[in-house]
């Protein structure tokens, strides 16, 4: 939106829009407000399972976007060898 | 067949209290028997806008925990003898609302009266959530500001999902009532217009209630703004909010306006 259209317009449209993108994101999130949650403990089950690791040490973040969202899980795995204080050739 | 109305907003400061007083009063107004709960417990206010203040006795939480029988706590208001009032507590014990006791009130008050109106408090906890869970409809008290929209979309939300009528797969019938509507600043599109809440909210429109000096004036001396001044904008604008609660269809007028909102909307479409 240009100056001029601030100017003639008012500012009401600019609340219109922020609102209709900001709800658009708040009722997807709404619907499972637990999603982030639920993915986190389910996440750190499954890997836990195979790899040992503090579960502080995982990031889960859920990106929305217009058309598509994306979701990335950042776990932060201590190399064996390093607990051990060995040096990995 | 009673009916539980519950007059919400997520945001404080919007006009829940005043709406549900000066409701209560147009409802009450030809005989049908009316009874406003204020839920904000430890933050009362309904009894000083309805003039109450110095005649509460007993309060919800005293039923509630039996140590009043209901109508011990209930009072009717001098100068609408249909209306009644069941005051908050002051004290700050929140945790004495319980669901139960709340269901066992309503339940009573259901044989009693025809409109039970909740006055909900501010924010998504124990009081409000308690307050909306048993109506049948919900009055989503909005201003035409941003802040105040986005929280009223999220009560809608718990409307549709954390209400006795929700849970049992039902739908609680849901109305926006817009407050403190300025209709020069909105065409001057300094304020959100009717059409932008309503779109962004896509919730049927109840009401508007104009910005005016007769609503703070009324709460000044205690009276419901339709019994203090019933020819006031603001008064004319809740009498038909409530011929609409009772199921009229009545054209929705901007009050101080000639033309009624929609076909001045229509009007200007076509130009």
């Amino acid at each position: 939106m240009s100056l001029f259209d601030l100017f003639r317009r008012g500012s009401a449209p600019i609340a219109r829009e922020r609102l209709q993108v900001l709800l658009s994101h708040e009722r997807a999130a709404c619907g499972r407000p637990d999603l982030l949650s639920i993915l986190r403990e389910e996440i750190i089950a499954v890997i836990g399972r195979h790899v040992s690791f503090e579960p502080d040490m995982v990031q889960i973040k859920m990106d929305r976007r217009k058309s598509v969202s994306t979701l990335a899980v950042d776990i932060e795995i201590p190399n064996p060898d390093r607990m051990l204080g060995v040096i990995p050739h | 067949m009673a009916q539980v109305l519950v007059v919400t907003s997520g945001k404080g400061g919007v006009g829940k209290t005043t709406s549900t007083a000066a409701l209560g009063a147009a409802l009450a107004h030809d005989g049908a028997k009316v009874v406003v709960i204020d839920f904000d417990v430890g933050l009362r206010n309904l009894d000083l806008v309805l003039g109450a203040e110095r005649r509460v006795v007993f309060d919800l939480i005293n039923v509630i925990n039996g140590v009043a029988k209901l109508p011990q706590a209930l009072i009717r208001n001098k100068r609408l003898e249909s209306l009644h009032l069941l005051p908050a507590s002051q004290t700050r014990d929140k945790d004495a609302l319980t669901e139960d006791g709340v269901a066992k009130v309503i339940e009573e008050l259901r044989t009693k009266f025809d409109w039970i109106i909740c006055d909900s408090p501010a924010g998504i906890e124990r009081g409000a959530t308690l307050a909306m869970r048993y109506a049948d409809a919900a009055i989503i008290v909005t201003n035409p500001e941003v802040s105040s929209v986005r929280d009223s979309d999220r009560i809608i939300g718990l409307l549709d999902s954390k209400t006795a009528k929700a849970e049992r797969g039902e739908c609680v019938e849901k109305h926006v009532l817009i407050t403190r509507y300025h209709s020069s600043r909105a065409a001057r599109g300094e304020m959100l217009s009717i059409n932008d809440v309503l779109k962004i909210l896509s919730t049927p429109l109840l009401g508007i209630i104009p910005e005016s000096q007769e609503v703070l004036r009324a709460s000044n001396v205690g009276s419901p703004v339709t019994l203090n001044n019933p020819q006031s904008a603001p008064a004319r604008a809740y009498f038909d909010a409530a011929r609409r609660i009772k199921g009229e269809q009545i054209p929705m007028l901007i009050p101080g306006e000639t033309r009624g909102f929609f076909n001045k909307l229509f009007s200007r479409k076509a130009a």
